[in-house]
């Protein structure tokens, strides 16, 4: 009589389904123990490259990634804010600030912004965005210099007046066909500006998180 | 029922390409194709996905209740475009990134439960093995021909990001037409991609077509040497 049951169709239905979702779910484990260093290693090497060209490898000697703040309710940002410090023989260098959202045309821009400890901008890179393909796309570095021009600003090159494209009267070059984008990261990128200068003893000064591995 | 080898590879090249003649996995099809490279991850990508799949798919057929195929099937891939999503943001991190969203969109690809439910649960593996590699590279060269042609034509440029797929030693096979070049916008965006899966399937009907005139000519042929041999039915 038990047997009868468990013989039941969607009993056996229900079994069968169970061991693939065990199946499936072990081949998934499996492979991301075996790749999850491997992805790890693979941000690491991706952010550093370009943290690299905002603050060049021999200004600092500390081990970035263990020297890592993070603002949980930035006021830069919806999202929280990892902040890496690099320091050399102890004194600030820079901040980097990574990601720092702005809003886009079509969506957020992901900016990652380095600061070095004078006020003066690193640079700035974007890290992701969904603007149209050919016309918003120019922030990307490889297709348009425009990024470029952020490196080695700073709240009083251009004055805080003047961080604005030019359609607005401002320093930046904007786009054809496309205000909207370079609008919105040089206002992010101003405002990032400011909260460093106005945080920037106490961001160097706080005892970085703790992270395993 | 078996099919010949043959048949499975022609079908899955040519006369029943998933891209172009069942119309499937257009979601990706559409959104990766703006330059090759794109295309060829992406291809290669599903062609994996597509051949781990029916492999599986062909193996259990025969234990798998048919009511709950579906819902195995779908777990199947799931877990497989999972493990190989986790592979490549390893391996190929860079193009991971701008590939981004469509990976594990390959799940909702309807190619791969449609060969998954048409082929491999009613084919011996080594069948479905082949049908998956055929049915994917028909896929692949697909995206990659469409890719191409917006590549060249919306941005002036042939294999560009090369070394994100075959490493910093790829970097000189991408071509350019020169900076005066400013392409032709509406072929990187979506419309272009319709434009351009349209123009592709119009070639393809123009050659079936030259097929099989030619085909009938050579039986036409075959006929008047034989006049004896009349038509079975004319309609």
């Amino acid at each position: 009589m038990m047997m009868d049951k468990l013989k039941h169709p969607i009993i056996l239905s229900a079994f069968i389904l169970g061991i693939f979702g065990v199946l499936g779910s072990g081949l998934v484990a499996l492979t991301y123990m075996g790749t999850a260093e491997q992805i790890a290693a693979a941000e690491k090497a991706a952010l550093l490259a370009i943290i690299n060209k905002q603050v060049p490898p021999e200004n600092f000697d500390n081990d970035l990634f263990n020297d890592v703040i993070t603002l949980e309710k930035p006021e830069l940002s919806k999202h929280p804010i990892q902040i890496y410090r690099a320091r050399k023989q102890g004194t600030p260098v820079a901040a980097i600030f990574a990601p720092v959202e702005a809003p886009g045309y079509a969506g957020p821009i992901r900016l990652i912004i380095g600061i070095q400890a004078d006020g003066k901008l690193g640079g700035v890179r974007v890290l992701s965005h969904r603007e149209t393909p050919g016309l918003g796309d120019k922030i990307e570095e490889s297709r348009s210099d425009w990024v470029l021009s952020f490196s080695g600003k700073s709240l009083q090159d251009p004055l805080p007046g003047k961080w604005k494209v030019k359609r607005d009267g401002g320093e930046f070059d904007q786009f054809t066909g496309a205000t909207i984008t370079p609008r919105s990261i040089v206002t992010k990128t101003r405002e990032t500006l400011e909260y460093f200068d106005k945080h920037s003893e106490a961001l160097f000064a706080q005892p970085a998180v703790k992270r395993e591995g | 029922m078996s099919t010949s080898y043959k048949t499975i590879i022609s079908d899955g090249l040519w006369s029943n390409n998933q891209a172009l003649v069942a119309l499937l996995g257009l979601c990706p099809l559409l959104a990766v194709s703006n330059t090759m490279i794109n295309g060829l991850g992406l291809g290669l990508a599903t062609t994996l996905v597509l051949t781990l799949s029916n492999t599986t798919v062909s193996i259990i057929r025969n234990w798998v209740r048919q009511e709950i195929r579906l819902p195995v099937f779908v777990l199947v891939i799931a877990s497989f475009v999972t493990a190989v999503e986790l592979s490549m943001n390893a391996y190929f991190h860079e193009l991971y990134k701008i590939l981004g969203i469509f990976i594990p969109l390959i799940v909702t690809n309807c190619a791969i439960v449609g060969r998954a439910e048409a082929f491999a649960s009613r084919n011996s593996v080594p069948h479905a093995v082949v049908d998956g590699l055929a049915m994917g590279i028909g896929f692949t060269l697909v995206l990659m021909l469409l890719g191409a042609m917006r590549e060249f034509i919306g941005q002036g440029t042939l294999f560009a990001d090369a070394h994100l797929m075959f490493g910093e030693g790829a970097r000189g096979l991408t071509m350019t037409l020169g900076d005066d070049f400013q392409g032709l916008l509406l072929a990187i965006l979506p419309p272009g991609a319709f434009f351009g899966l349209g123009l592709i399937i119009v070639l393809k009907n123009i050659a079936d077509k030259k097929i099989s005139t030619r085909k009938a000519a050579v039986i036409s042929a075959n006929d008047a040497a034989e006049p004896e041999v009349k038509p079975a039915e004319s309609v």
